[in-house]
Parts: C-alpha cells; structure tokens; sequence
C-alpha cells in the first residue's frame, strides 16, 4: 500500500510559503545581524518583534491565567472544559514568545542574563522573571494531560497536591507581568503619543490581557470545532462572551476616563495618523463590545467568533500603537517593519497553530474533561475539584 | 563631586576637534566621511552638529538619574560616583531598552555586527578616574568643551551668562533637565534652535517607573491573601453543599 501524501489545500500551501520566507529571513538574521533583517535603527529600537511578537503575544496567552482563576479560584465550573485548551495555548504563546526574543534580542545567547544579573529597578529585569515562572508555571499545569495520557497516576496526584499554590502564583506572576508590559512604556513620556501614553498603563494593559484571554478561548473554541469535528460549546462560549463584554466595558471605560482626567481629547481633532490608528482601534473594541450585550450575537456562533476576532484585533492594534506607532512622532522618525521582519513574524504565529493542533491532536486537551466531570458530581473527590486541568 | 562637561556653543569653532580625539580614544576609525556625519551612532560616540551658523555638540549627557541605567534588565549600565554612566558590552544582551528610554536618543546599536554592542560617550570614565581631563576637553582649541566639577562648572556657566547677557540665551540645558546631567550646555539661541530635546520633563525619568516597580510586594502578597481567600470561600460552598447534601 502506498502512503498518502498530505493533501494539498490553500491553507497548506500559504502555511508552507511563510515558513519557507521565514526561513529565509531567519537566515538573513543570523548571517547579517539585526541590520540585515529588520528596519531598526538609533531612534526607532524596537519593531513589530516587540510589539507583535512580545507584547501580542503575552496578552493573547493570556487566557492561561484568566480560565486558571475562574475556574478553580473563583470555582466556575461551567467553564472547565475549555481550561485545558487554555493552559495549552498559554503555554505555547508563551514559548513563542521567547522564540521572537530570540530573534529579536542582539545577543540572543544571553537570554538568561537577567537571571543571574539582577536590576530590581528594572521594568524588563520583573518582566524577564515573571515569564521565565509562569512558563514554568503553565508547564505544570499543562502536565496533567501529558500525565492522563502515559496513565501516570503517581505523578499525577502529586502534582494535583500542589496545585492550588501553583495556581494562585500563577495569576499572580500573571498579574505582574501583564501589567508590567504597559509599565515598560512609563518611561518614555516625551517620546509616547499622549493618546497612549497614561500613568495608568499597567492598568489598562492588565485589565486587557483578561479581555484577550477571554476573546482567545472563544477564538480556539470555535477553530477546534471546526478542525476537530466537535460540538461547540455554545452556551459556556455565549456566556464567556457576556463577561468579555462586560471586561471591555470596563477597559473602554477606564480609557475614556484617562483621556478625560488627562484632558487629551482635543488631539482627537488633529488629522494625523496617531488619530486614525487610535480610531481604529477603539472601534476594533467599541463594536464587539456593543454587540456582545446582545442575546441574539452571543448565541449565534458567527457573530460570537467575529466579535472575539474583533477584540483580538482591537488590543493587537493597542499593543501595536503603544510599541510602536505611538513612538514614532516622538522618537522623529518613521518605521514600516522590513519584510524580513513581517516574514518571521508570520512565520512564529503559524508554528503556534501548527503546534497547537497537533498537541490537541496527540493528547487529551479536549476530551479530558467529560471524564473528569463525572466523579465530581456525584461529590466524592474533592482533590478532583482542585484539580489542574 | 561628580565630574561634568560645559559645552559653550559660542564658543565652538566647529573645527571637530573633539570628534577626532574621541574617535582615537575609543580606537574608532575617523576619516573626511565620517567627519562629515552630523549624527551620533555606534562608530561615532560625539557629533559636531551644523545649526546655520551656530554649532552644538552631540555626546551622552551621563545623566544624574540616568533612564538608561534604571530600565537595564541585566544592570550592564552603572552610573558612577565620580559621574560617568558607564557600560559593561558583556552583561548586554542586546534588548535596546537602553535605547528606546534615553530621552535624548544617545545610545546606539552595532545593528550589522554578528556579536553587537550598544556604544555611547562613557565622559572618560577611564581617564577621569586617573584625573586627566576627557580627551574632547583636552583637545578643545577654544575652551567650548570644558571639563570638571559640576558645581564648578555650573557657577563658571552662572557666571558666563552675568557677564554677557547679550551673547547668552539666559538658561543653562542640563542643569534640571530629566533631574539633571552631567553634561551642560550654554547657547546664543534659545535650546531647541541647536537641536536640543526641550520638551524632556524636569522630572527624573526612573521615578517613572519606580512609582510603579516598588508597588510590587504590596501587589504580590495582597493579591496572595485576596485569592487564598476567594479560593477558600468558593471552595467551602462547594463543601458545605455537599455536606448538606448528604444529611438530607
């Protein structure tokens, strides 16, 4: 019998052209130095590497810490069974994370450095640390599934014993670094558009980072239903997007507050670009959020997942102004990232949905959960309830 | 004590003096086309810039709270007592924090070397601690370029602007500017008219972020205590119903 080669489809096809040009541009990278691959420069230091790749990235992994608290601290358990897939693509986003750093750091061999050397008045030195747990963190909660998958059941009630510490240091390392990213940019009030620029960042960045968690449990939900042929969990999903809506009130809230009490609404006036990427992207927020009080939006599965890609898309245009395009007027120069750079980019965000299907594939991150149910409810095992996963 | 540098744009002739010996202190090229460069960068620590007639000369202020040293993950960035920040290439790893948090966008980047480093103006630590004056000041034909004391050289500056008034913008850049740095300068023109950055606040730039950083442990244990809670609360319903449950 001859082997079947893997059908050729669109989605194939453009999934192999980027990696093919992100191999290509890594080698650009690696041969002639940050120089060579990006659009960089004295004045403009940090690209899309930073603000897509890092900034992006920690907040749409951000769904690791937001289910981890709702279901086990909070105790809600209706949304257990989209926890795992949470704690997986948290894990994930967050190795890739470190992948662009690689790329984007000038001495990528160095990245342990602030492990050994420390600076505790640094925002990037708290930032290095609080990954560098939470990876770790999310490892053990991920583990689990890799458990149940061998039948290791020694290791498995082990780690089930200290689950509860893991997971409350979680949400806090969560909670720092979240917050600590938008900190990053309090230092530069001279160069930062004053429509971005706010002492309240962190705030703002953390208080995002939950809505991102939650839009990108919604997003993944509905994608694995589809690659994996299951049934959508629309009521858990409709729900969520209820409390999605309510996080970006708040969220819009507080920013409106913070251009009130700043009093920078005048600037919304001046045609320039900062005006129309802030339009942009408190209207990639306003909308869905409008529309997600709405029954009918939250039951119709479309309409949920467009207004889940519609906050993703929103705060991937925040972080963007704030790494970015929101330093640009400030630092006196323009930056339009390289393709190289857009390359590599593309290239790290579709190894994550690769990954992430194949890992959803080989181990229990969907199904786990049906089983586990079942004992909890007739009451017996309350270790079960504590459970990671 | 710290050390310092006066610049005195009336005084410079523009003759990139300083330039030169800047370049044989760091063992950098120096030739006709890179004097002609009016920018700063990492094969270039000081820069004599053109403004119509008037010069200004470009170099790292080594601030006296330095943004610079406070955002360096891996503190490769010191700031020294005699005055001098200094930089050491083998803690960098290459984030360009340093770079994107300088007010006055002084550091600069290798950016096509394989094993690049960050480079800027380090005020001869070197030389400065061995009490030789930096090469600019040593080199500086017309005493535009003046190195020593700061508080001396702040009162040497006060003192230019009392004798000629009419030759002075009355304001000395450095002396408050993002807390204040080691590097001061004095013009015929207002700041801004030599390529000076006037709209870095008064304010130190680390604070910034401090105000936040040192909230760190109060977040930490009082969101530890908050979430212990909740988690005991909600749990204990689930207990208690069970509980309930049973006796019925």
């Amino acid at each position: 019998m001859t082997r079947k080669l893997p059908k050729i489809t669109v989605w194939r096809a453009i999934f192999a052209a980027i990696l093919l040009t992100g191999m290509y541009a890594t080698y650009l990278r690696v041969r002639y130095g940050l120089g060579g691959a990006t659009n960089l420069s004295d004045k403009f230091p940090w690209g899309i590497w930073i603000g897509f790749d890092v900034m992006c990235g920690v907040a749409l992994a951000a769904g690791g810490f937001t289910l981890v608290a709702m279901v086990h601290i909070f105790n809600i358990k209706t949304y257990r069974p989209v926890l795992r897939p949470a704690i997986l693509t948290a894990f994930l986003g967050y190795s890739l994370v470190v992948v662009g750093l690689l790329y984007d750091l000038g001495r990528p061999d160095r990245l342990w450095h602030p492990l050994v050397m420390w600076n505790p008045h640094s925002v990037m030195f708290e930032v290095a640390w609080c990954v560098t747990l939470y990876s770790t963190v999310l490892f053990l909660e991920f583990l689990p599934a890799v458990f149940e998958k061998f039948g290791l059941h020694t290791p498995l009630a082990w780690i089930h014993k200290i689950s509860v510490p893991l997971m409350i240091l979680g949400v806090l390392l969560s909670t720092l670094h979240q917050s600590s990213i938008g900190s990053l940019f309090l230092i530069v009030p001279e160069k930062e558009y004053p429509l971005w620029y706010s002492p309240l960042l962190p705030v703002m960045f953390f208080i995002s980072s939950v809505a991102a968690g939650l839009a990108m449990t919604i997003f993944e939900s509905w994608h694995s239903s589809r690659a994996f042929g299951r049934a959508l969990e629309l009521p858990l999903l409709a729900s969520m997007g209820r409390v999605l809506a309510v996080v970006m009130s708040v969220y819009l809230w507080v920013r409106f507050l913070d251009l009130a009490h700043r009093g920078v609404f005048g600037l919304l006036l001046r045609n320039r670009i900062e005006t129309w990427l802030f339009a942009l992207e408190i209207g990639l927020m306003l909308v869905p959020t409008v529309l997600l009080y709405q029954r009918k939006v939250r039951m119709r599965p479309g309409a949920l997942y467009a207004c889940a890609v519609m906050v993703l898309f929103g705060l991937i245009a925040n972080r963007l102004n704030v790494g970015t395009t929101g330093l640009e007027a400030g630092s006196g120069t323009h930056y339009i990232p390289r393709w190289s750079e857009v390359a590599i980019t593309l290239s790290i965000v579709g190894a994550g949905f690769a990954i992430f299907r194949a890992v959803a594939h080989y181990f229990p991150v969907f199904e786990a959960h049906s089983e586990e149910q079942a004992p909890q409810e007739m009451g017996e095992t309350e270790a079960d309830a504590v459970a990671i996963g | 004590m710290s050390k310092a540098i006066l610049y005195d744009s009336t005084l410079c002739i523009g003759c990139k003096a300083c330039e030169g010996a800047c370049a044989e202190r760091w063992g950098l090229p120096y030739d006709d086309k890179i004097a002609a460069e009016e920018t700063i960068s990492a094969h270039k620590l000081t820069a004599i810039e053109t403004h119509g007639d008037k010069f200004c000369r470009r170099l790292c202020m080594n601030c006296l709270q330095p943004a610079c040293v406070s955002v360096c993950p891996v503190g490769a960035l010191q700031k020294t007592t005699l005055g001098p920040v200094t930089y050491d290439a083998d803690k960098c790893m290459g984030c360009r924090y340093c770079m994107q948090a300088c007010p006055f966008q002084v550091p600069a980047y290798e950016w096509n070397a394989q094993l690049p480093r960050m480079r800027k103006c380090n005020e001869c630590f070197e030389r400065q601690s061995a009490g030789k004056l930096t090469a600019c000041a040593e080199i500086c034909p017309t005493g535009a370029t003046k190195n020593g004391d700061r508080d001396a050289l702040i009162l040497e500056a006060q003192k230019r602007l009392a004798d000629n008034p009419n030759q002075y913008y009355q304001k000395i850049y450095g002396l408050k500017e993002v807390g204040g740095t080691s590097v001061l300068y004095l013009s015929a023109v207002p700041f801004a008219q030599i390529g000076l950055r006037t709209g870095v606040p008064q304010e130190p730039l680390p604070d910034t972020t401090w105000r936040v950083l040192e909230l760190l442990p109060d977040v930490v244990s009082t969101g530890a205590v908050l979430l212990g809670g909740i988690y005991w609360i909600t749990n204990r319903r689930d207990e208690v119903a069970k509980a309930e449950g049973r006796r019925k």
